[in-house]
């Protein structure tokens, strides 16, 4: 399969590979669509829309319940798929892979469990204003609740960390866990997680990671970059929607209560006392989204074929080309470090016109980019914005779709009368 | 997408009618839209029942401005009233063109401003 998406010279084939997702040769508004909102989700290829109905005609049936074929098959199944994310993230055991429903469920849970078990008054978490809200809110509910402290690491102008600030903070002694985005969504900022980790390793802390843009698009090692919870989303990486991975090292999960209770997740219960299952059971009430879990599996292989140091390559080559692309076009504003620290997002500005507007036109030039806050209302406020329009690519674009954006920039602002 | 970018709307949102505030208004209101943080702020002035004034002051997109221009046109003049009547619908026929789901919210966010303003109605105008 890689082969087939490969150049004789080991780059990915993008036009061959296009064709594996057959929502991008959906026209929209009349034109070639050009999707460059992977961000906020990918598109699938069709062995994972394939995988889902599959598993519906072939397999489909409860887990870890039936003692019959069907029930066995769709266990297998689905355990086959965490043990694929295990080996993805190189993660010491699959049962240290909890699925979830997205990266929220995955930050909530630790926040939740990992929280109301081990933050007492005055203890502190560490976090960034680079995060998404889903890793500010629920520790702002936790820290509330047990009387713990919220320290933010601030950023320089290019939108990254002032580390410095992060040794300031450790020194109090009081910090019990340090909680950081790999990949900044709205800024692309790839901040250095393992020098991070072992800082916060070396003062006591635990190192949370939110992994949600980074999975999908690098090599991420929880063992090498010193993890201790790790939490990503299945439909940014190629998956179904409602598929998402909670990665915990798993002394840390045996010690932890159960986030929620039910079915599947239990030992014994009896009327007033129950005792757990083991891991990963443990974290997985109720039924599960069986399919969606096998169909990021799928997509786990697909990407494991092209390989994560190539995907990065080509994110790499793109976001190079697109940040030079719209440098030379006039009104235009880039948010977002420059450097092999940046991943493969672009936010940026058109003079003064409001970035709904932006991404409106664009629209109609058949080009999807985000455009708002990106759910970081708070790096938005410490960089003075309100919002901005966001391009973020993947393996499935390339240069041409570079060249669309740019020309569709040219309309906004012809649109708006700039450089009239 | 040039039809929502007509030059009516442009017009309206680089030189907005009725842009500032009324010193001593009778009702004044400020809303925004979260998803993006258009923000619209309108005062009137009424006389005999009459929409005396109005004027609106905020920041936001060209759709949000612009319909917010457009709307104090709209009902300067007019019975206080007439405020009520106004649908969604209306706001829409003025502006004359075609918004998409996802902008409804810009282009309503004035007369959920004012509607809230003269009523206390807090929720977004009925949509057609």
């Amino acid at each position: 399969m890689s082969s087939a998406r490969q150049t004789p010279t080991g780059q990915i084939d993008v036009d061959r590979l296009k064709c594996d997702f057959p929502i991008l040769s959906r026209p929209t508004h009349g034109k070639r669509m050009v999707y460059l909102d992977s961000a906020a989700s990918s598109q699938k290829p069709n062995v994972v829309i394939d995988a889902l109905a599959d598993f519906y005609r072939t397999t489909n049936a409860n887990i870890h319940r039936g003692v019959y074929e069907l029930s066995e098959l769709s266990t297998a199944a689905y355990d086959e798929a965490r043990d694929k994310i295990a080996n993805l993230i190189n993660a010491a055991s699959a049962r240290e892979c909890i699925f979830v429903r997205n990266t929220t469920e995955g930050l909530n849970l630790v926040a939740s469990s990992w929280g109301r078990a081990n933050l007492q008054e005055g203890d502190e978490v560490v976090l960034t204003v680079l995060e998404h809200h889903s890793n500010i809110v629920p520790w702002q509910l936790i820290a509330r609740e047990r009387g713990a402290v919220l320290r933010f690491i601030d950023i320089d102008d290019d939108g990254r960390l002032r580390l410095e600030q992060l040794d300031e903070y450790l020194n109090s002694g009081k910090v019990k866990l340090v909680g950081v985005t790999h990949v900044a969504n709205a800024l692309g900022t790839i901040n250095p997680i393992a020098e991070i980790a072992a800082k916060a390793h070396a003062a006591g802390a635990l190192m949370l990671v939110d992994g949600a843009q980074s999975v999908p698009h690098m090599p991420v090692d929880v063992q090498a970059l010193g993890a201790d919870f790790l939490a990503f989303s299945g439909h940014k990486m190629l998956g179904p929607m409602g598929s998402g991975v909670l990665y915990g090292r798993r002394e840390l999960l045996e010690a932890m209560p159960p986030y929620m209770a039910g079915g599947d997740m239990i030992r014994t219960v009896e009327l007033y006392e129950s005792t757990w299952a083991d891991l990963p059971q443990k974290f997985e009430a109720g039924t599960a989204s069986v399919a969606d879990a096998v169909g990021l599996g799928v997509a786990v292989d697909y990407l494991s074929e092209i390989g994560m140091t190539r995907t990065r390559q080509h994110e790499k080559e793109i976001v190079r080309y697109a940040l030079a692309s719209l440098r030379e076009v006039p009104d235009v504003t880039l948010y977002g470090p420059e450097g092999d620290d940046r991943a493969g997002v672009v936010s940026f500005g058109v003079g003064d016109v409001h970035p709904h507007d932006i991404a409106s036109i664009l629209d109609g030039e058949g080009i999807a980019v985000r455009a708002g806050h990106h759910c970081a209302q708070p790096l938005m406020t410490r960089l003075g914005l309100t919002a901005t329009a966001r391009a973020s690519f993947y393996l499935y674009n390339d240069e041409s779709d570079v060249d669309r954006l740019v020309d569709g920039i040219m309309t906004v602002r012809r649109v708006f009368g700039l450089g009239a | 997408m040039a039809d929502l970018y007509r030059e009516q709307i442009l017009d309206h949102s680089r030189n907005p009618h009725n842009f500032g505030e009324i010193e001593d208004p009778d009702f004044t209101y400020e809303d925004s839209n979260p998803l993006c943080g258009d923000r619209v702020r309108i005062d009137v002035k009424v006389e005999d029942g009459i929409i005396a004034d109005i004027k609106f002051s905020g920041r936001g997109c060209a759709i949000s401005q612009a319909s917010a221009s457009m709307l104090t046109d709209m009902m300067k003049g007019h019975k206080v009233d007439e405020i009520r009547e106004l649908t969604a619908e209306d706001m829409l026929d003025e502006l004359g063109i075609q918004i998409s789901p996802a902008r409804v919210k810009c282009a309503l966010l004035g007369l959920k401003v004012l509607k809230s303003g003269a009523y206390g109605l807090t929720d977004w105008p009925h949509q057609p």
